[in-house]
């Protein structure tokens, strides 16, 4: 038995990444998963719930819009009758230097990765408060406590969802509701893969544990704090790095 | 005070507060007597606005200090 057997989970950002590591890797611990993507993937939920003996059901959403945060939510809710676990992963890059950025690359970033958690997060508190029980993981960044030159958009957003995980600790702590963040540093992904190779050489040089990361890394720590294991944690950040913020 | 709203009220707040039907008058006070917190009020109103088809706004919601002021509101509202 896995150790999230009969849990019901909602992933963000689910159809590739680490937010697919994060969905395959829940539904390995027995979880059903309401995988969320910008377009429906009913071939990868077909192929997960397959290959894991699980359900897995895609749902098109675009994690910044509030009216279909509330309307998706409403439904997968339904579908699966109520949520125990929300992965707040979704997220974007449009990497620049500032004096360069354009406003619409720093409100898409922002709305993306950031008022996405608050949408998000506010579609499930109420089934969570009145189940006294719940784990929400939000995906952060190493770059929201180290910076990164061009990423002023992304790292503002990953620095608040810092705030917001701290404070949604403390509102929903009563409840038994848990709320931690991730920050993962170089993980080896689509978005990564964008960086030349001198750029990733240089990280990897940097990273104690001699490695870039690899989705799977950042999918065992979400498993874990979505656990029953990880009850007595709350309102924390992990660093799921090699080393590198150490 | 209209008792079919004062019923419904009470089965509301026994829902949501765990408290048993007989400790709900309508003077009973959400803090001192029900044992309401801030997000025990966050979820009756959500659930009141859900029973009754209302909408509550904050600012209405902070002036409830006793079960019979919701049902004086919910009165005025569905007048």
């Amino acid at each position: 038995m896995g150790k999230l057997t009969g849990k019901k989970a909602i992933v963000t950002g689910a159809s590739r990444g680490i937010g697919l590591a994060i969905a395959t890797k829940l539904a390995s611990e027995g979880a059903d998963v309401a995988i969320l993507s910008t377009s429906v993937k009913e071939d990868l939920a077909a192929k997960l719930s397959a290959e894991l003996g699980v359900q897995v059901k895609s749902y098109a959403c675009n994690v910044a819009d509030s009216e279909t945060v509330q309307n998706v939510f409403k439904q997968i809710i339904a579908d699966m009758g109520t949520v125990d676990i929300l992965v707040n992963n979704a997220g974007i890059t449009r990497d620049g230097l500032l004096m360069r950025m354009k406003d619409e690359d720093f409100d898409a970033v922002i709305a993306t990765n950031l008022r996405s958690v608050f949408l998000c997060t506010r579609a499930v508190a109420r089934t969570m408060m009145g189940k006294r029980t719940g784990r929400i993981v939000n995906i952060s960044s190493i770059n929201a406590l180290h910076g990164q030159a061009g990423q002023a958009n992304y790292a503002a957003a990953k620095a608040g969802i810092i705030g917001m995980t701290k404070s949604n600790a403390m509102e929903f702590a009563s409840r038994g509701i848990t709320v931690n963040a991730i920050a993962p540093g170089f993980i080896g992904t689509d978005m990564t893969a964008a960086m030349d190779d001198a750029t990733k050489e240089k990280y990897a040089a940097q990273i104690p544990l001699g490695r870039i990361g690899k989705p799977e890394d950042v999918a065992n720590a979400v498993a874990f704090l979505a656990s029953d294991d990880a009850c007595y944690i709350t309102g924390q950040i992990l660093g799921v790095d090699g080393g590198l913020n150490a | 005070m209209n008792e079919e709203i004062f019923k419904k009220v009470t089965a509301v707040i026994v829902d949501k507060l765990g408290v048993k039907a007989e400790d709900v008058k309508p003077e009973s006070e959400f803090g001192n007597d029900l044992g309401a917190d801030s997000l025990d009020r966050v979820e009756l109103v959500m659930a009141l606005e859900d029973e009754f088809e209302v909408e509550i706004l904050d600012s209405d919601a902070e002036k409830f200090a006793k079960v019979a002021d919701v049902v004086a509101f919910i009165e005025a509202k569905k007048a």
